[in-house]
């Protein structure tokens, strides 16, 4: 059976851009539904794909739907795709989020059919990351997003939009640069691109210290999660970036960084993910508390949601460098959880400030009488993002601290742990607060006239809210996947 | 009995919610009694269930049913379940948490008639019960923390429930807040509980206990941690702020908050790990002392608040005080012996205040007065309440109240004192609420704070049946909930041994014991002091606060806790000091830096520029340089 169903999943979104590209003075109206069309049909082979994902133990450790063919001979690089349990939560996550990136872009004015070119390639780029196992595929998939996001922000953006892109574009660069020599020095040690066979082998080197390699490797990864201190581009770039760009770059782009980390860094030197564990911890919990701490701070919604992003992003990290099958499996969900629980709260503060113009906290007030479908699903996004049980934001939470608490590779993961979950709390502050400024207290005139959600809004984050609930409510339909995905690593750490 | 009873407790509230909340809201928004009558049904259906189970309990062998297991998910050794554990304690658990709020649903129907919210607050309601009712029926630690985020959601919901008010909000708000910081430590307690021992199965846990595989200072912290949540939930000393805020939600929902959900949860989570504190010395003290602190602390704050509902809610901080104090000391009997007769009193007196405002139209006692006459239901109801709370043989709390105080008097003398006085206080605050509520002279009451009442202007007047109806069959319970363990059976049901066996010996037996009587005296002492300042002022009380004046202000004040937490800890420390430092730091610091480094480069990038000029010769002469280096470098590093 070879139905090639990862490069429909990833080329769907292309093959609109060519339809989109290619139709003589396309209407608004029909931009939109071929880009709708597309993205749906990405979406539904993925849900697919994902069903017909064999779960049996025998498949644990390898790769399924691989697609394999010569692409340079000369340096041994292969178009090769494929997806396992790590890498499929975020296929179905990218392409859900491409299907409500369209939706919540629908009543975008200026220039649609650029705007929707955009978003698709982001999209195919984005899934292209997930599922190259060939190093070169992989960068370039990786280099390749930055062309739609540097212009969806520099074009569609709001405020500082140009200062925001550039910023995006050069800090991103910077990276890649340093992975590139990762990536070119991994080939000199190896001779390989693929990563099924980078995965476990045995590496040793003259030619470059190990650890210079991991963290050559881990720059580009530590800036898209992003790891503190090298953060500060994800506000900028967030408050400037038209919603759907914020709900793709929340929801998908910063977990190309955690799943580099995972698949490369992790996988390919794991022995040296051990010795630096302590300091990517630390980095972690940093992240999660001192993230927290300045989300208190924010006025602007965008901003807000963007930082509380930097601290839950910190879970993540502190998931994968505990080491442990458990924490990996939960920084996995988590992955998965905070994309799509942060992609609803960006599309509900686009949601607030389309109707009223504003993002500034101080200037709202009392609007859960004027806008009550909207408050509920505000509502619902916050309480996930602060880890309610019964949403995927506690499950993916609690399975990662428990698998750091317990995790016994790194000495004081009990300390780092409990200092994480600290941030719990605070997120339940700042979190509540942000509802009870926007929603709550006495309703402001100005907004009387406001219109309440409508029927794409609602189906679009009604959707979101669905995936919430349902993962929260019945964990193991990823989990179990996952499981599969993080165990063969697990076992690499030799734990 | 059949296994499905036990999830259907939990299913039918939960199930209400979702009817309520999916199709009646909003598509037969025209009909929004339906959503109460709703909600009745599923609450009198699960409540009726729950007698079921706690018949079927008293028969069971050592009063355990079986217990039900799901497989949740598996991630690799962390095993997730998810099931019913049907002992005792849940039985009795069920029964009080499914009867109280039925009554709660029912009386809710007269006070919340007319508001635009009548859907969402039965919807929230059932959802508060159903997440009560999972937390109880969980048999395993991470589901009931499941639920008990889920008890912390419905009251969050519950109290913020009129959020236009910036008080409700702020209050649902801090509610939260608060009881989360507890559930830090309930959180803390199950990843250490995980990590030594791979379970998060209640009965398992037992066994470990029991063997000792699980002991040391393991135990005491996973104890201690536990009780951090339960602190949190059961408003116990430092983390009792929220409670008295808490009623800025509608009265039905503090009269729920307060008897059987949510700050019962603190209680039950104590006595459902019971053998884990058992096992930890400095356990069972950490649970005893707070206990007893918080009894006498909340005791004397209730004694000169001026709103009714106030004075309620300290009286709960000091019962629930009252509760810990007797599982500290005593045993699961205890404790829960106490919990079971407070819900029905407190729950009385909360709707008998809600009675009174929807008769004034305020919580202010001091426009109260003279109401006996207008509302003589509402009169008797609360009177029998108060005098049941300020533990008066032979009413509920007596019983319950008279097993603390002997199991701290045997425990420790401290303990004790504070106990004893703790009931002088109650007796006297609580009367000091009936004579001023009740007796004397009509002081106008006010204008109604919330719109739906705006009819009752006229004067005082009784509650509707719908309203009084339930506190006549609470009032029953508040009188006879204690005869259930005058012979020990209660006790004996929860595990300890029965002491009494003629019935009419034991229920007489309190005049034959020193003990008893002197809490009778005390407790009578109290409402003579009170009868004695506010209804017949032979003493001033304003003269004994002006007397006082420090004292006074310090407890009117709350001790200036709320001042502390917020203005000192929250604002100064917290937001205005470490966070704004740190918000600062980003944008000067780190992104200052990485602008910084991209100014340089820009910067240098000028400077070079002036360097590509055109000549030639400049060109030759660097390439010149640079070769010599090179062949420097070659030589000296070769």
């Amino acid at each position: 059976m070879n139905l090639n169903l990862l490069s429909w999943i990833i080329f769907l979104p292309i093959i609109g851009i060519i339809v989109i590209a290619v139709l003589p003075k396309p209407g608004q109206k029909t931009v939109k539904w071929i880009a709708l069309s597309f993205a749906l049909a990405s979406f539904l082979i993925s849900i697919a794909m994902f069903w017909m994902f064999d779960r049996s133990g025998s498949a644990i450790g390898h790769m399924q739907f691989e697609e394999k063919i010569a692409w340079i001979p000369a340096i041994n690089a292969y178009y090769h795709l494929g997806v396992d349990g790590l890498s499929i939560p975020l296929v179905i996550l990218m392409t859900f989020l491409g299907v409500v990136s369209v939706l919540v872009s629908w009543k975008i004015q200026l220039r649609p059919k650029e705007y929707f070119i955009w978003i698709l390639l982001l999209e195919s780029s984005i899934l292209g990351v997930f599922c190259s196992l060939d190093l070169i595929l992989f960068f370039l998939f990786w280099e390749l997003e930055l062309i739609p996001m540097y212009f969806l922000i520099s074009i569609w953006g709001s405020g500082r939009k140009e200062y925001a892109a550039n910023k995006y574009l050069i800090y991103t660069l910077v990276g890649s640069s340093f992975m590139l020599a990762g990536i070119l020095s991994t080939y000199f040690i190896t001779h390989t691109f693929d990563l099924t066979a980078l995965a476990g082998i045995s590496i040793t080197s003259s030619f470059i210290p190990l650890t210079v390699l991991f963290f050559l490797l881990i720059v580009g990864f530590a800036i898209k999660l992003p790891v503190f201190p090298l953060h500060t581009w994800l506000p900028d770039a967030h408050t400037n970036a038209p919603t759907a760009a914020s709900v793709i770059l929340a929801g998908a782009l910063l977990k190309m960084g955690g799943y580099g980390m995972i698949r490369l860094c992790v996988s390919m030197l794991p022995q040296i993910a051990v010795q630096y564990a302590p300091v990517m911890c630390t980095l972690a919990v940093i992240g999660v508390v001192y993230g927290a701490a300045v989300t208190m701070r924010q006025t602007d919604l965008k901003r807000l949601i963007a930082y509380s992003s930097v601290s839950h992003m910190g879970y993540v990290l502190l998931g994968i460098f505990a080491l442990n099958q458990v924490s990996l499996a939960g920084a996995s969900l988590q992955m998965f959880s905070h994309g799509v629980i942060t992609g609803l709260l960006f599309a509900m503060v686009g949601l607030v400030y389309d109707k009223t113009h504003t993002r500034d906290l101080n200037n709202l007030s009392g609007l859960a009488r004027q806008m009550p479908i909207i408050v509920v699903v505000f509502s619902i996004a916050g309480l996930a993002s602060l880890g309610l049980p019964g949403t995927v934001g506690f499950i993916a939470e609690f399975i990662t601290f428990a698998g750091s608490f317990a995790s016994i590779t790194i000495a004081g993961m009990k300390i780092f742990t409990l200092i994480a979950v600290t941030g719990v709390v605070v997120t339940a502050g700042y979190m509540l607060w942000m509802l009870q400024r926007v929603f709550y207290g006495y309703p402001l005139d100005k907004y009387n006239g406001v219109k309440d959600a409508d029927a794409v809004e609602m189906i679009s984050t009604f959707s979101f809210v669905a995936v919430i609930m349902a993962v929260g409510i019945y964990p193991a339909v990823l989990t179990n996947v996952i499981n599969m995905g993080v165990a063969p690593i697990a076992r690499l750490i030799g734990m | 009995m059949p296994t499905i009873v036990p999830w259907l407790i939990f299913l039918l509230p939960f199930a209400s919610f979702l009817l309520i909340g999916l199709i009646l809201r909003p598509f037969l928004n025209k009909w929004p009694r339906v959503a109460g009558y709703v909600t009745i049904g599923a609450v009198g259906l699960a409540c009726a269930l729950a007698f079921w189970v706690l018949f079927a309990v008293m028969g069971a062998p050592e009063h355990k049913l079986m217990v039900d297991d799901i497989q949740w998910a598996i991630i690799g050794n962390l095993n997730i379940h998810i099931g019913v554990l049907v002992d005792a304690l849940t039985a009795v658990m069920v029964v009080v948490v499914t009867f109280v709020s039925l009554m709660v649903q029912i009386y809710s129907q007269g006070y919340m008639k007319g508001d635009p919210g009548y859907q969402r607050y039965y919807a929230f309601m059932s959802l508060f019960t159903a997440c009560m009712l999972g937390l109880v029926l969980a048999n395993n630690i991470l589901f009931m923390f499941v639920f008990w985020e889920g008890v912390g959601l419905g009251s969050y919901l519950l109290i913020g429930f009129w959020f236009h008010k910036p008080s409700a909000a702020n209050a649902a708000k801090k509610a939260f807040i608060v009881t989360r910081a507890g559930d830090f430590g309930f959180l803390a307690a199950i990843l250490l509980l995980y990590a030594s021992t791979g379970t998060f199965d209640t009965q398992t846990l037992y066994n470990l206990v029991a063997t000792g595989a699980l002991a040391g200072t393991t135990l005491t912290w996973v104890a201690i941690g536990i009780f951090a949540g339960a602190a949190g939930k059961s408003a116990q000393f430092p983390l009792h702020v929220w409670l008295p805020d808490a009623m800025e939600g509608p009265t039905p929902v503090s009269s729920l908050i307060h008897a059987a959900t949510m700050v019962a949860a603190g209680v039950f989570l104590v006595a459902r790990f019971y053998p884990l504190f058992q096992h930890s010395a400095e356990a069972m003290t950490t649970v005893a002392v707070i206990g007893a602190f918080t009894a006498i602390f909340a005791a004397s704050m209730g004694l000169v608040m001026n709103d009714i509902k106030r004075v309620l809610a300290y009286s709960t901080i000091s019962q629930l005080g009252y509760m810990m104090l007797g599982l500290g000391v005593g045993s699961v009997a205890i404790g829960i012996f106490h919990l079971f007769t407070h819900a029905f009193f407190k729950c009385l007196l909360f709707l008998g205040s809600g009675s009174v405002n929807h008769g004034t139209g305020t919580f202010d006692m001091r426009l109260m007065g003279g109401l006996r006459k207008a509302m003589p239901w509402t009169y008797a109801t609360f009177v029998i309440g108060s005098l049941s709370l300020a533990g008066i043989w032979p009413l509920a709390g007596f019983w319950s109240k008279d097993q603390i105080l002997v199991a701290a008097f045997a425990n420790n003398p401290v303990l004790f004192t504070l106990a004893i006085v703790t009931v002088f206080m109650t007796a006297f605050y609580m009367f000091r609420a009936v004579f001023m509520t009740f007796h004397g002279e009509y002081k106008g009451g006010a204008v109604p704070e919330h719109g739906s009442h705006d009819e009752h202007s006229h004067g005082p007047h009784e509650s509707p049946a719908v309203m009084v109806a339930p506190m006549v069959v609470l009032t029953v319970m508040a009188v006879c909930a204690g005869w259930f363990n005058v012979t020990g059976g209660f006790s004996q049901l929860l595990g300890s041994e029965a002491e009494g066996t003629n019935l009419v010996a034991s229920f007489l037996g309190v005049f034959m014991h020193p003990l008893p009587l002197a809490s009778l005296i005390v407790a009578l002492l109290g409402i003579f002091l009170a009868y004695a300042m506010y209804l017949k002022k032979w003493i001033s009380p304003e003269k004994i606060g002006n007397a006082l004046k420090p004292i006074y202000t310090l407890l009117y004040r709350k001790y200036f806790m709320d001042e502390l937490y917020e203005n000192v800890f929250v604002k100064t420390i917290l937001y205005n000091g470490i966070f704004k430092a740190m918000a600062m730091f980003d944008s000067s610091i780190v992104d200052g830096t990485v602008n910084g480094v991209a100014n340089t480069t820009a910067g240098a990038g000028g400077v070079l520029r002036k360097i590509q000029n055109g000549q030639t010769q400049l060109y030759v002469i660097s390439i010149a340089i640079g070769a010599i280096a090179i062949a420097i470098c070659v030589y000296l590093f070769h």
